[in-house]
């Protein structure tokens, strides 16, 4: 679903890829581990089409980037940290205007499908400025999975939430992937992303320094992630 | 350190040279002329650096072109370059312009449609100082130095243009005989002469400084480089 | 590097029906329709719009004398004046509420052209720019017992703004991507301008003057010339202030 073969990307003098490879079949739930100023979020945001490759070749659903990336945006779905909504909408709004630009064919059914997965049915006609930092995230979820995506990226959704509404999003990002949807997520929270990915892949300094699937792992996750610091 | 390029060594030899020649010819060779006088000489400096100027400021757009184009940081360096000596060339053009200005037309300023451009255009690439100087990611950078120079580089003919067609209908402030109010004056061939002269000297002149300054942003590059690499 | 691939899991996706690639007028009419929405709700940005214009008004009143006399002639300057400014609060509003959420990376993420992420907003500004003209020329007319409501006045306005908004959407969208956000946009607007402003006021004074067509002919053709050729440059070069 997901092929990148010696992706670089600099930035000015700085190289924050460097020759990176990773690969995922569709169905795959990726956990992105790193510490701080690996290129987890750079990387995730060359994924999204957002910010272009220096070197490399990225091929996602069939698209390559950037040639096809309008393309590929139809079938892609992407939460960041910021929730990328409009706080002056109603949450309603927000998914209407989203529906329309995504074109999608019948977008009052699917809007009152999303707002019910996600919970926020009941607040569809409030603004989304007076929401709290969950129920946006939500809500970005929700804009992220209204045009029923194929692969769905997330940078870090779980920073900034408390335990209850990391609850809420962890039981979404079950029901994204038991579709059978792609999910490739970064964080450096490894409790909360144990239970849920199939395979775990540490990038740090530029590079994807190892990969195991929830099976091999002897110890914990968190020996895994340290051991591959280490190296 | 690299060592300097012979050849750059050469020009900027050869730049003193000739600058020292101009002033020679200037002052010697050309006849002074009937109505001005001395004050006239100060003409074959601001023809020279306003043309040159005006080239830089062709060149800086065309390297911002060129970026985009390939989005190699190389030509970010010549763009900075050429629109960071174009502004002192202009800037020497307008003072000289007002210098030939207050005897001639009797005023320091006319809001005629080179001057005011000129000063315009100086106005744009402050701003696109202002702007590079405003952004750390200097890809980022280079790609809105080259998108403003784009964007300067062809709103200064339509302004040219513009105020031309102000200065048509409405009639020239000062000075009536609009030959006057051109800066005309007939032109001995020495004088001619004289003046292509002067034109080659600054050429040479914004080329050497071009060169200088385009190596100097490629070392100030390295210095850079290296910082990351002792910080790795 | 090893590794492995667990096998996928039982429940493949239904096949999904082909997507249909999202229209150009539609993306710039959602983004213009998800703006005046906004504004609707907010009302900051043609409230700080309004206000501000009305004050730079009072003071070209006590700063220049507005006599009767004069007024045909200083006018149109002072109109456009005020537009020109008022505008800079409109185009850094509207770009900021895009940056300071990330909702352009959200607009950016969609399956539309970037032009029509442009366009769109540029649009919006039209509006709001024409919202303001719409409110300020009564109650100049009002204040200084003048008659703006010309059809060639107009004209003159729509021409204006659309040239002005035009490079305006897209610098304020590299200046709010800069350290110096606010402070930077009038600098990088106001000398790419002049034509436009030149023209504007020069067309509308011809107007206001009742002055021969042949006079205005030339200022409403440049500033035409200025709105196609910047139209057409802000199409191609917004790709280069949005994409990393």
């Amino acid at each position: 679903m997901i092929r990148v073969r010696k992706l670089v990307k600099r930035f000015g003098l700085k190289t924050v890829l460097r020759g990176l490879d990773f690969d995922v079949q569709q169905g795959e739930f990726v956990a992105v581990l790193g510490p701080n100023g690996a290129g987890k979020t750079t990387f995730l945001r060359i994924l999204a089409s957002l910010s272009r490759p220096s070197l490399g070749e990225v091929v996602i659903a069939g698209c390559r980037l950037p040639a096809q990336a309008v393309a590929l945006r139809a079938r892609l779905g992407v939460v960041t940290h910021q929730p990328l909504l409009y706080g002056d909408l109603t949450a309603e709004e927000n998914l209407r205007f989203f529906a329309r630009l995504y074109s999608l064919p019948d977008p009052g059914e699917r809007i009152e499908a999303v707002l019910e997965q996600i919970g926020l049915a009941p607040r569809r006609r409030d603004l989304v400025r007076t929401f709290s930092r969950g129920m946006q995230q939500r809500l970005a979820i929700g804009r992220a999975i209204l045009h029923d995506p194929e692969v769905i990226l997330f940078d870090e959704p779980h920073t900034g939430l408390d335990q209850n509404a990391c609850d809420m999003l962890d039981q979404v990002l079950r029901d994204v992937a038991a579709r059978g949807r792609t999910v490739v997520m970064t964080s450096h929270d490894l409790s909360r992303v144990e239970p849920l990915a199939t395979r775990f892949d540490v990038l740090d300094r530029g590079l994807i320094c190892a990969s195991a699937a929830p099976r091999d792992l002897r110890g914990n996750l968190l020996d895994f992630y340290r051991e591959a610091l280490a190296k | 350190m690299e060592p300097r390029p012979k050849l750059l060594s050469l020009l900027t030899g050869l730049s003193v040279l000739l600058f020292l020649a101009t002033l020679a010819v200037v002052f010697l060779y050309a006849p002074l002329e009937a109505r001005m006088n001395y004050v006239q000489k100060v003409f074959y400096i601001h023809i020279s650096t306003a043309w040159v100027g005006m080239l830089g400021f062709l060149a800086a757009a065309a390297a911002g072109v060129a970026f985009l184009a390939t989005k190699n940081l190389k030509w970010d360096i010549v763009e900075v370059a050429a629109v960071e000596i174009s502004l002192v060339f202009f800037f020497i053009a307008i003072v000289t312009g007002s210098i030939w200005a207050k005897p001639s037309w009797g005023t320091w300023w006319t809001w005629d449609a080179r001057l005011t451009t000129a000063a315009i255009l100086e106005m744009i690439y402050l701003a696109y100082l202002l702007l590079r100087q405003g952004i750390e990611d200097p890809e980022r950078r280079a790609r809105f130095g080259a998108v403003y120079t784009l964007i300067g580089g062809l709103s200064v003919p339509v302004t040219f243009l513009s105020i031309r067609l102000w200065q048509t209908i409405h009639p020239a402030i000062i000075g009536t005989a609009s030959a006057q109010a051109q800066g005309g004056f007939a032109m001995a061939p020495t004088m001619l002469q004289t003046m292509f002269f002067a034109l080659f000297t600054f050429s040479v002149i914004f080329v050497t400084l071009l060169w200088h300054r385009v190596r100097l942003g490629r070392l100030a590059e390295k210095v850079e480089q290296r910082k990351l690499q002792e910080f790795k | 590097m090893t590794r492995n691939r667990p096998s996928p899991p039982a429940a493949r996706p239904p096949s999904l029906p082909p997507r249909p690639r999202g229209g150009f007028g539609r993306a710039v009419l959602a983004i213009l329709w998800k703006d005046l929405a906004a504004e609707m709700r907010s009302r900051e940005l043609l409230s700080a719009m309004l206000v501000f214009a009305l004050l730079v008004i009072l003071i070209f009143n006590f700063a220049i004398e507005l006599a009767p006399a004069l007024r045909s002639t200083i006018t149109p300057g002072v109109l456009w004046v005020t537009l020109a400014f008022a505008g800079t609060l409109g185009l850094n509003r509207s770009m900021a509420v895009e940056k300071d959420r990330g909702c352009l990376d959200g607009l950016l993420l969609a399956p539309v052209d970037r032009s029509a992420i442009f366009f769109g907003k540029m649009l919006a500004n039209l509006v709001f720019m024409l919202l303001v003209a719409a409110i300020l020329l009564p109650v100049y007319s009002l204040l200084y017992n003048i008659n703006l409501f010309r059809p060639g006045l107009l004209l003159v306005i729509l021409l204006g703004s659309l040239g002005y908004v035009a490079v305006g959407t897209l610098l304020a969208g590299m200046a709010v991507q800069a350290r110096t956000r606010e402070v930077l946009l009038p600098i990088l607007l106001f000398p790419v301008i002049v034509p436009v402003l030149l023209a504007a006021v020069r067309a509308s004074g011809g107007f206001l003057q009742s002055a021969p067509f042949e006079q205005i002919l030339p200022w409403l053709n440049l500033l035409i010339g200025y709105d196609v050729i910047f139209l057409a440059v802000a199409y191609m070069v917004f790709d280069f202030i949005v994409e990393e």
